[in-house]
C-alpha cells in the first residue's frame, strides 16, 4: 500500500497546475460566458500531449497512465469545468475505445491522429428515448454491400461539431435488444451525417453539446467497431473508463471551489476579522478538504486499478458517484461562505457549481452508478 | 603569490561614446576612501578610442594616477580585447583592489578578467569596508533575493575583485585643483582579438523616465488581477507625475514592462512615496523597495508581509480604494488652487 | 551541433517569504525551480533543436536534488542530463564552480555553451564568463535574441542603453535572458520519459580531470566572512476600514509628509 505519488506524476501534477494557471485559467469565465469552445486551448493541450495521456507512444499518445490522466483532468477542471470535460469526453470516450476495439488498421487511420491531438473525438449513446436505458436505441445501421447506412438521431453529444471523429452506437439487429448494438467509427463531414441543435447549458458552457442527425449516412463496412453486436458491451466499458475522467473533473471542480475559498476567506474581513478566523469557516473548511480528499482517493483507485488491469467497474462508480455529490456540497459550500458575492459572476465559485451539477448526470447518472454498485454487491 | 607585490586601489573607469560612466565617477570617490584608509594609491584605468583628454577628469574626481589605452579597437567594449588590456594592466600595476561597476559590460569583463588572472571577484557589492586587522577588503552584497547581506572576502588571493551597484557610492565633487599623472598605455591588438563582430550598435531612447528617478511610484501586484487593472495605477502615478512599477509576478504575467520591474532581479528604487497595491510582500520585492521613505500598502489579505515594511498600510480592495484616492487627491488639489 | 546549456536549480524567489518577527527567510515549503534565466537559455537550445536537429545536453552542479531540474529539462526536450555532484565540490565560489563545469564539459563535444545570464538566488551573473574563459572561448552574454545562419549565430545583446547585434562564431558561449523567450511547458510523454526512458548521469571527481586545489570550498578564492539579514522596520499602522475612509487616511498622511 503507498500513497505517495511517484516522480513522474509529481512532476505532472507542478506540469498541468502551471499549465492550468497560465493557459486555462484566465479564460474560464470568458469562455463560461460566451459559449464559445475553446479552440485555442485545445490545440496547446495537443502540443503537450494532453489529448492521448493514456495512449501507447505508437499510437500517437504520451505514453502515460490513467493515473497520469485522471490528475490531467483534475486540474484543468480545477480552473475550468469545461476544460476538464472537453479531455475527458475525447480522450475516455472516442479515443480509448479505439485503442481497446479497434482494428490496426483503425488505430492507425483514427487512433493516432486523436491521440496526437490533430483531430478531436466524441461519443454517440444517448438518444431522446433511450438514456439511462441504453438499450433502448433507435438509431440503426444496415449493413448494404461493402457499406453500412446509419438512420437515427443522437442528443447531448459532448465535443459535437467540434469533434472530427465520432464513435456511434447503433442497432444492427433490432430483435437481439442489447445484443442486436454494434460500434461504428464514423468521420464528421460523411455525407448524410449533420450536426443538429447545441444546446444551451446550465454549466460547462463552453463545452459544444449538440445533436447528431444520421439520414441515409454512408459509412464503410471497415468503420465497425469491434464485432457486430458487440456494442453495448463496448459502450458500457467505455463509459467505465469515463467515469474515472468525469469523476477527475468533479475532484477538480471541488477542489478549485476549495482554494478559492481558502484564499477568499483569509482576504474578506467582517468584525474587524478575517472570516478565516472564525470556527465556523474553519470547520466547514475542514469538511470540505476532507470530502475531496475521500473523493481523491477514490479516483485515483479506480485510475491505479485500470492501470493494473483489474476490474475496475465497479470503483469507477464509485469514484464517480462519491466526487459528483461531494462536487455538489463543496461547490455550494464554497458560494455559501463567499456569502453574495459568491452567488454573482465576479467569483468563480457559482460557475463551478454550475459546472459541478452535470458531473451526476452525464455518464450514467448517480443513480446508474449505484445500481452498477449494488450489481456487484450483490451478484 | 606574494600578497605584498599587490599594492594600491585600482578603479575600471567605463566610457560608452567617450563619456565617463557615472558608477565609475562614483567608485573613484569610493576608491579614494578605501586608498585614504590603506595609505595607497588610486588608479583608475581608462580604455577606449581618442579618449586622452577626458582622463584628466578622472583625477578631478578622485584619481592619483589615470593609465589610458587608447586604441581603435578598444573604441567600443568587446569582450576580449578588453579582457587581454586589462589583464595586462593588473598583471604589470598588481593593484592590492580592483573596483568596477556593476554595469552590462562592467558585469561582462570582470568575470572574464578574474577567471585569467585566477582570483576572487565579488559582484554587485553594495558597501565595501577595509578590515582594520588584516587590511583586507570587506566586500559586503545582498544574496538570496535580496534579504541576507553577505559579506565576502578573498583573504589569499589578489587583486581583490568587486563589481559595484551604481548609485550606491558617493562621487567626489569635480575639483579641477588636483593634481594627479596621466600614463599612456601601449598595448597592441588585432583584429584577431574581436572574436565576436559587432554588426551593428542600436540605441534606445527610454521613453519615460526610469521607475528608479522619479519620486513617486505607484506598484501592482498579483492582486491587481490582469493587464487592464493597470489603468487606475496608471491614473494615480499622474496624479503625482509619478511612474506605475511592478512585482516579478506582473512581469512575468506580461501586464508591465519588464523596464517597470522592482525586486531583487529587477531594479532597487528608493522613491518618496511608495504605494504597493496588491502586492503581497515577497522578500524579492521588498529588497528592491523597502528603502523607500514612505510605503503605502493596500492588500486584501490582512496578513500580507507588505504590511510589514508599510507605514501605512490598507486592509482592503485596490480597486476600491484606488479610485476613491484619487478623487480625494483631486478634492485636495482643488482645494489648495481655491 | 552539440549544445550544452547550464542549469542550475534555485528556490523560487517570488515565493519566499520573511518571518516578521525574527527577519529570517522562510524557506520551508519553497519550491525549487530552474533559474528563470537558464530555463530561457534552454529553450533557446531547443528552439535550435526543432530547427536543426541539434543534440542538446544540460548540466548542472548541486546536490543530488537537482535531479529534478534535469528531469524538467528533459521533460521539456533535452536529450541528455549530467548531474555533477560530489562532497568536493560542495562551498565553491564562482571561480571554483565555473572549473568544475568547464571541465565537466572538456570531456564532451560541443558547438554552443548556453548559461543563463545569472541565478536569483546568487545574481552574481559571474559562471557564464568564467566558463568561457576556462575553456578559452569567446562570449556574448545579456543575449535577448538568438538565431543560426550559415553556421553564424547572428545575436541580439542588450545592455542600458540598447542593444549591440553581434556575429559570433562558434564555439561560443551565451548568458541568456528571460526576456529572450517564454520557454515551453514539459509535455506528458517528455516527464514519463524522462523517467522512464532517459536517465541522468551522475558525475563525480572522478569523471573530469582537475586540480583539486581549484575547488570547493577550500579552492575558492572567495569566503563568506559572515551573512546577515537587515533588520526589520517597525511596521506602521494598519487600518481595516471602508475604501472611502482609505482614501481620506492616506491624503492626510500624504499633507502630514508634504507630499501633497
Amino acid at each position: 500500500m503507498d500513497f505517495k505519488l511517484s516522480n513522474e506524476h509529481k512532476l505532472l501534477r507542478t506540469m498541468y497546475r502551471e499549465f492550468a494557471e497560465v493557459e486555462v485559467k484566465p479564460l474560464a469565465e470568458e469562455v463560461d460566458e460566451t459559449e464559445e469552445f475553446p479552440v485555442e486551448t485545445v490545440k496547446k493541450l495537443a502540443r503537450y500531449g494532453f489529448m492521448g495521456i493514456p495512449i501507447p507512444k505508437k499510437y500517437g499518445g504520451a505514453g502515460a497512465d490513467n493515473l497520469a490522466y485522471a490528475m490531467a483532468v483534475e486540474e484543468l477542471s480545477k480552473v475550468c469545468g469545461t476544460t476538464g470535460v472537453i479531455v475527458s469526453a475525447h480522450t475516455s470516450l472516442c479515443a480509448v475505445p479505439i485503442l481497446e476495439h479497434g482494428t490496426e488498421e483503425q488505430k492507425q487511420k483514427y487512433l493516432i491522429p486523436l491521440a496526437k491531438g490533430e483531430k478531436l473525438g466524441a461519443f454517440g449513446l444517448t438518444e431522446a428515448n433511450a438514456g439511462t436505458d441504453a438499450a433502448a436505441q433507435q438509431t440503426t445501421a444496415v449493413l448494404d454491400g461493402e457499406h453500412y447506412i446509419l438512420e437515427g438521431n443522437k442528443i447531448f453529444i459532448t465535443n459535437a461539431g467540434q469533434a472530427d471523429i465520432y464513435v456511434i452506437m447503433a442497432m444492427t439487429d433490432k430483435s437481439k435488444g442489447n445484443r442486436g448494438i454494434s460500434a461504428f467509427i464514423v468521420e464528421a463531414g460523411t455525407e448524410g451525417f449533420t450536426i443538429g441543435k447545441k444546446e444551451s447549458k446550465m454549466g460547462i458552457r463552453g463545452s459544444a453539446t449538440c445533436e447528431l442527425i444520421f439520414e441515409n449516412c454512408k459509412i464503410p463496412k471497415n468503420n465497425l467497431l469491434g464485432r457486430v453486436g458487440k456494442g453495448f458491451g463496448i459502450a458500457m466499458k467505455t463509459l467505465d473508463g469515463g467515469r474515472i475522467g468525469i469523476a477527475a473533473q468533479a475532484l477538480g471542480l471541488a477542489q478549485g471551489a476549495l482554494d478559492e475559498t481558502v484564499t477568499y476567506t483569509k482576504e474578506r474581513v467582517q468584525f474587524g476579522r478575517a472570516i478565516s478566523k472564525f470556527q465556523n469557516t474553519q470547520f466547514q473548511l475542514a469538511t470540505m478538504d476532507m470530502k475531496t480528499e475521500a473523493a481523491r482517493l477514490l479516483v485515483y483507485k479506480a485510475a491505479f486499478y485500470k492501470d493494473s488491469k483489474m476490474s475496475y467497474s465497479k470503483e469507477a462508480a464509485m469514484a464517480k458517484l462519491y466526487a459528483s455529490e461531494i462536487s455538489m456540497e463543496v461547490t455550494s459550500q464554497a458560494i455559501q461562505l463567499h456569502g453574495g458575492y459568491g452567488y454573482t459572476r465576479e467569483y468563480p465559485v457559482e460557475r463551478m457549481h454550475r459546472d459541478a451539477k452535470i458531473t451526476e448526470i452525464y455518464e450514467g447518472t448517480s443513480e446508474v452508478q449505484r445500481m452498477v454498485i449494488s450489481a456487484h454487491l450483490l451478484k | 603569490m606574494n600578497l605584498s607585490e599587490y599594492k594600491g586601489v585600482m578603479v575600471f573607469a567605463e566610457q560608452r561614446d567617450g563619456e565617463i560612466q557615472k558608477v565609475s565617477l562614483e567608485l573613484l570617490g569610493e576608491g579614494r576612501r578605501l586608498a585614504d584608509e590603506l595609505k595607497t594609491d588610486l588608479t583608475a584605468i581608462f580604455l577606449g578610442y581618442n579618449i586622452r583628454d577626458k582622463a584628466k577628469e578622472l583625477i578631478y574626481y578622485g584619481a592619483d594616477k589615470v593609465v589610458v589605452a587608447d586604441h581603435e579597437i578598444l573604441e567600443t567594449y568587446m569582450t576580449e580585447p578588453y579582457t587581454k588590456t586589462m589583464t595586462k594592466m593588473v598583471n604589470e600595476y598588481k593593484p592590492d583592489i580592483i573596483l568596477m561597476g556593476a554595469t552590462a559590460f562592467g558585469r561582462d569583463l570582470a568575470p572574464r578578467v578574474s577567471a585569467r588572472v585566477a582570483t576572487g571577484l565579488t559582484a554587485d557589492c553594495t558597501s565595501l569596508e577595509v578590515d582594520k586587522d588584516t587590511n583586507l577588503l570587506l566586500m559586503t552584497r545582498p544574496a538570496f533575493g535580496g534579504n541576507i547581506m553577505a559579506t565576502i572576502i578573498c583573504p589569499d588571493h589578489r587583486p581583490q575583485m568587486s563589481t559595484v551597484r551604481a548609485g550606491v557610492m558617493i562621487k567626489l565633487d569635480r575639483d579641477e585643483s588636483k593634481k594627479g599623472e596621466v600614463v599612456d598605455y601601449n598595448i597592441s591588438l588585432s583584429s584577431d582579438d574581436m572574436k565576436v563582430e559587432i554588426l551593428e550598435i542600436v540605441k534606445e531612447e527610454k521613453t519615460k523616465a526610469n521607475i528608479e528617478d522619479v519620486n513617486i511610484l505607484v506598484s501592482g501586484g498579483r492582486g491587481v488581477g490582469k493587464k487592464e487593472n493597470f489603468d487606475i495605477l496608471e491614473e494615480l502615478a499622474n496624479e503625482f507625475n509619478g511612474l506605475v512599477s511592478g512585482s516579478r509576478a506582473t512581469v512575468d504575467a506580461g501586464w508591465i514592462d519588464r523596464s517597470r520591474q522592482v525586486g531583487q532581479t529587477g531594479t532597487t528604487v528608493r522613491p518618496d512615496l511608495y504605494f504597493a497595491c496588491g502586492i503581497s510582500g515577497a522578500i524579492q520585492h521588498l529588497a528592491g523597495m523597502e528603502e523607500s521613505e514612505f510605503i503605502i500598502a493596500i492588500n486584501k489579505n490582512a496578513d500580507a508581509p507588505i504590511f510589514d515594511v508599510a507605514d501605512l498600510g490598507i486592509v482592503g480592495d485596490l480597486h476600491k480604494v484606488i479610485p476613491a484616492v484619487i478623487e480625494e487627491l483631486k478634492k485636495a488639489k482643488k482645494e489648495e488652487t481655491q | 551541433m552539440n549544445i550544452i546549456v547550464c542549469i542550475k536549480q534555485v528556490p523560487d524567489t517570488n515565493e519566499v517569504r520573511l518571518d516578521p518577527k525574527t527577519g529570517t527567510l522562510i524557506r520551508e515549503g519553497v519550491p525549487s525551480i530552474i533559474n528563470p534565466d537558464d530555463k530561457s537559455g534552454l529553450e533557446a537550445a531547443l528552439v535550435l533543436k526543432d530547427k536543426f536537429g541539434a543534440k542538446v545536453t544540460v548540466l548542472t552542479m548541486g546536490p543530488p536534488q537537482a535531479d529534478l531540474a534535469l528531469r524538467e529539462a528533459l521533460a521539456m526536450g533535452a536529450d541528455r542530463a549530467i548531474l555533477l555532484t560530489d562532497r568536493a565540490f560542495a562551498g565553491s565560489d564562482t571561480l571554483a564552480t565555473s572549473s568544475v563545469l568547464a571541465n565537466a564539459i572538456r570531456e564532451m563535444d560541443y558547438d554552443l555553451i548556453i548559461a543563463g545570464r545569472q541565478a536569483i538566488d546568487g545574481d552574481t551573473a559571474q559562471v557564464g564568463p568564467q566558463i568561457a574563459e576556462h575553456l578559452d572561448i569567446p562570449q556574448v552574454s545579456y543575449v535577448e535574441e538568438l538565431e543560426l545562419v550559415d553556421k553564424s549565430l547572428i545575436i541580439k545583446r542588450a545592455f542600458e542603453g540598447g542593444y549591440f547585434k553581434i556575429k559570433a562564431q562558434m564555439p561560443c558561449l551565451i548568458t541568456t535572458l528571460t526576456e529572450m523567450n517564454t520557454p515551453r511547458y514539459m509535455s506528458v510523454s517528455g516527464i514519463f520519459g524522462a523517467y522512464r526512458e532517459k536517465e541522468v548521469e551522475k558525475w563525480t571527481i572522478e569523471n573530469i580531470t582537475i586540480n583539486k586545489e581549484t575547488i570547493g570550498l577550500n579552492g575558492s578564492p572567495t569566503k563568506v566572512k559572515k551573512s546577515f539579514t537587515k533588520g526589520v522596520k517597525a511596521a506602521g499602522k494598519k487600518y481595516e476600514v471602508d475604501h472611502k475612509e482609505a482614501a481620506k487616511i492616506i491624503i492626510e498622511n500624504l499633507k502630514e509628509k508634504y507630499i501633497i
